[in-house]
């Protein structure tokens, strides 16, 4: 079994991120899963970059604990990462930039290689050491060659003939290198048993699939890290097929041009992180107040504030679920996995076509940037729904919000004869005539808004993944991009004998309530573990469950680890067992 | 309201059931008979029109235009405007809201609308006063302007809508009068007709809180007949003069429109290539 993680570091703008990428694709392209993780500076130039990527021959679910192979560009990068390095594992540096401590050579196999002279002398250009590394870690670890010259070519063809040949250069020389070197670790490659079907998709890219294939047409957006990368994408796909993205003056114009082009019958969406959608709470009001579909997307970074916006944290929940005035019935979904992007997108805009109401779809720096090999996506898995429209006869004395049992009420468009109406952000009667003074139709249409949200809580119990145990004595409720790792962590303590299973959900508001209920009952403990502070979904569950949940919380802006879950559930299979067992009763 | 039938569609035929809220002798009515005017004038069918309003007295337009209308949330014409067009640019789009709606809360909006020059006519009813807040000062009104929240006096300039939106590059900047409705419906036909972003800061007096009624018609004249509506320097010139308050057109140019920069950057993309989702995918395996 191949399992490797790899890590390379530097200074941000030397080539980091590229070294990373070109490895990754190198290592996909050999038929491996793989699996990448990168954290970067804020900064454009300078600062420290890291890129970590896992390669393994079966699916993978985290970035991986420890590290296989650091590749360390300077001291600092050796200084951060060398603890993360598991014992015996390989240490590839720069003997150009510094030197590592007695102790560190001990405990690791070192690969001392001058990389910055190579560049300088042998290749004639310094900025090409990252190429110079990557033949070394072909010759070292038996990687392909030529999956490497087949991506240099495609990467600097347009860059002219002499930049490829000098950059095959540098592989060549590092590839010399590298098989010079005395092979003193025992990881080897070679090709993986991979299937090409699959892509190489980055969160974002597979969230802007997905919204494609479901129809997509505009796209309004402001640029945000991490999320701007999901409008460079559409902006180059979304006019092959007709369509265009808008970059507005700012996030509030953004969310007012999805509503007014879905008011006008057009599939539209935008993207955004925390500060931007703190701006667009203003409209989200107005979306559900006069139903009209919307999808927004937050790519969640560090706050509150400005924060750390090149780091991951799981903070906007409470945000998502309330932000705004009023009684706001939207939903609230959470993407999970690089696959998951790609259906779950297509799932938001049907449940906000079928209700006529804002999805709310949260996803991180963690998924949204970081790349995996998936499954080539099948666009007709999710079946696409469209708005109710009216038939000829509702169109006569046409009433935009009818009351109906299921709330949901016909709207018309632009376009249609007869079925003029104002998309009202007053309350307003089942015509859509403002009633400002109406107390009792307050009421009933706020019911109708309720009744539309608690249909989708059926759909919620449906999007559930269960893992491990199914009736589990720890059980683990987790949700959005931390699957992958409550996944793999609940298989390692399930190895180890512990009853451990896990639920996650994919809509967090309105939540799988019957579908919770039933997985909590009989646990002795449940533990929600959350990359934020306070505990934000568990904070939720309380007002539902009588239950004292264990919180697992991290804000350092960097994701779980399998290794800190299964300390969790250890700590408390302890705890549990020298306490003797509770019951935890499910408030019905 | 009467059957859509394929006749002569007359001021009538816009007409709604709701009946406006507005204090009587309000300058709005005029505002809105001109636009009634204007849409006869130029046979817009009702499925063709969108209404996009703000916040205020003059954001409750679109329930008394037969019409499609989007009531939004205040100062945020533009971009729902914007999104409406481009989803389908076969409809009228008529955006409407006051000054305060459209200067203050949304003035971040409107140079980019301008710049943009997306095809809509956006007709801003100046009162310079907020009337639905019981007459506080907007960013039109003079200084010294005594009220709720001035009871010393406004110490704040006014901003000047013509120039500011000739500054940003609007093709077609107007200024009307809601006591002038004839000549309005004339200025709102040519907003309407204009291909581009065309810009009517209409004076439209609050009988209740700053009632102008009396102080306006005295200082009103025509744009001068010489003036050549193409020369933006002039333009910019006549919207300075405060001596008289000039109605009809400072400004119109013509220039490619937003909707054709998105046409062509279509063509521009389909011509490369026009992949269906399959042939994206290959571009990531």
């Amino acid at each position: 079994m191949t399992d490797c993680v790899f890590r390379v570091g530097g200074e941000g703008g030397e080539g980091v991120i590229s070294t990373g990428e070109l490895l990754t694709m190198a290592l996909a392209r050999s038929g491996y899963e793989i699996y990448t993780f990168r954290t970067y500076p804020a900064e454009i130039k300078g600062g420290h970059a890291n890129y970590q990527v896992r390669a393994s021959d079966r699916l993978l679910l985290s970035q991986g604990d420890q590290l296989d192979v650091l590749v360390a560009f300077n001291e600092e990068a050796y200084q951060k990462h060398i603890r993360d390095l598991r014992s015996g594992g390989v240490f590839v540096y720069d003997t150009d930039s510094f030197a590592p401590s007695s102790a560190d050579s001990d405990s690791a196999i070192l690969y001392g290689i001058p990389l910055t002279s190579l560049a300088t002398e042998k290749v004639g250009v310094k900025l090409t050491k990252n190429i110079v590394a990557l033949g070394v870690l072909s010759a070292l670890f038996d990687i392909p060659r030529e999956k490497f010259e087949e991506l240099l070519k495609e990467r600097f063809g347009r860059k002219g003939e002499a930049v490829v040949q000098k950059n095959l250069q540098a592989l060549r020389v590092g590839f010399d290198y590298g098989k010079g070197e005395q092979k003193r670790d025992a990881i080897r490659l070679g090709l993986g048993p991979r299937q090409a079907k699959e892509l190489i998709l980055s969160g974002n890219e597979s969230l802007a699939l997905g919204a494609i294939a479901s129809g997509l047409k505009l796209y309004f957006g402001y640029p945000i890290t991490p999320a701007t990368d999901i409008m460079e994408f559409l902006a180059k796909e979304l006019p092959k097929i007709g369509g265009f993205v808008v970059q507005t003056e700012d996030e509030i114009s953004a969310i007012g041009g999805v509503l007014g082009a879905s008011f006008a019958g057009t599939k539209a969406m935008t993207a955004t992180s925390g500060p931007g959608f703190s701006l667009m709470t203003e409209m989200l009001g107005l979306a559900e107040m006069s139903e009209t579909p919307a999808v927004i997307i937050d790519v969640q970074r560090v706050g509150p504030s400005t924060g750390m916006p090149t780091k991951t944290e799981q903070a906007d929940l409470y945000s998502a679920v309330y932000g705004g005035h009023g009684s706001c019935p939207r939903v609230v979904m959470a993407l999970t996995s690089v696959e998951d992007c790609f259906y779950g997108i297509m799932r938001a805009f049907n449940i906000a076509e079928q209700f006529q109401m804002p999805v709310v779809v949260l996803s991180d720096q963690y998924l949204g940037h970081r790349k995996a090999t998936v499954p080539k996506p099948d666009p007709s898995q999710v079946p696409i729904i469209t708005r109710r429209m009216p038939t000829p006869e509702e169109l006569h004395a046409y009433k935009r919000y009818r009351l109906t049992p299921e709330g949901i009420s016909p709207m018309s468009v632009p376009g249609m004869e007869g079925g003029y109406y104002v998309a009202e952000g007053l309350e307003h009667d089942e015509i859509g005539y403002p009633a400002a003074s109406n107390h009792e139709n307050h009421l009933h249409m706020t019911r109708k808004r309720y009744t539309k949200f608690h249909a989708v809580e059926a759909i919620a119990n449906d999007l559930v993944r269960q893992y491990g145990v199914e009736h589990p004595e720890i059980g683990i409720v987790s949700w959005g991009s931390t699957e992958g790792v409550v996944r793999e962590a609940v298989q390692i303590a399930v190895d180890k004998g512990y009853s451990v299973g896990a639920l996650h959900p994919k809509i967090l508001y309105p939540q799988p309530l019957a579908r919770l209920r039933q997985f909590m009952e009989g646990t002795k403990a449940v533990i929600i573990p959350e990359l934020n502070f306070t505990g934000q979904f568990a904070t939720l569950l309380r007002k539902r469950f009588t239950i004292d949940f264990v919180q697992l919380n991290k804000t350092t802006g960097l994701p779980f680890s399998p290794q800190e879950i299964v300390n969790k559930i250890e700590e408390v299979a302890n705890d549990a067992a020298r306490r003797g067992a509770r019951t935890h009763a499910a408030k019905l | 309201m009467p059957p859509d039938v394929a006749q002569e569609l007359t001021p009538q035929n816009y007409k709604t059931d709701e009946h406006p809220i507005w204090c009587p002798g309000c300058g709005d009515f005029g505002v809105l008979a001109s636009l009634y005017q204007s849409l006869a004038k130029l046979q817009i069918h009702s499925k063709d029109l969108v209404v996009v309003a703000g916040i205020g007295c003059s954001g409750r337009t679109p329930g008394f235009v037969k019409s499609y209308g989007f009531h939004v949330v205040h100062g945020r014409v533009l971009p729902v405007a914007l999104g409406v067009k481009l989803a389908n640019p076969k409809l009228t789009v008529v955006g409407v809201g006051g000054d305060g709606d459209g200067f203050a809360i949304g003035g971040g909006h409107i140079p980019h609308a301008a710049r943009r020059n997306f095809d809509i006519a956006y007709l801003v009813m100046d009162n310079a006063t907020y009337g639905l807040t019981k007459g506080q000062y907007s960013p039109t009104a003079p200084k010294g302007f005594q009220a709720g929240s001035t009871p010393y006096g406004n110490i704040e300039k006014p901003l000047n809508p013509l120039a500011m939106l000739i500054a940003y590059g609007a093709t077609f900047v107007a200024r009307g009068y809601s006591g002038k409705p004839k000549e309005l419906a004339d200025l709102i036909t040519r907003a309407i007709e204009h291909k581009g972003f065309a810009f009517i800061d209409i004076i439209s007096p609050c009988i209740t809180f700053y009632n102008t009624y009396k102080v306006i018609p005295p200082k009103l004249a025509e744009v001068p007949h010489e003036h050549d509506v193409t020369d933006r320097a002039k333009a910019f010139e006549l919207t300075l003069l405060d001596d008289k308050v000039y109605l009809g057109v400072f400004y119109q140019v013509q220039e490619p429109t937003f909707e054709d920069g998105v046409a062509q950057v279509i063509k521009t993309a389909q011509a490369s290539s026009r992949p269906r989702l399959e042939e994206i995918f290959a571009e990531f395996s």
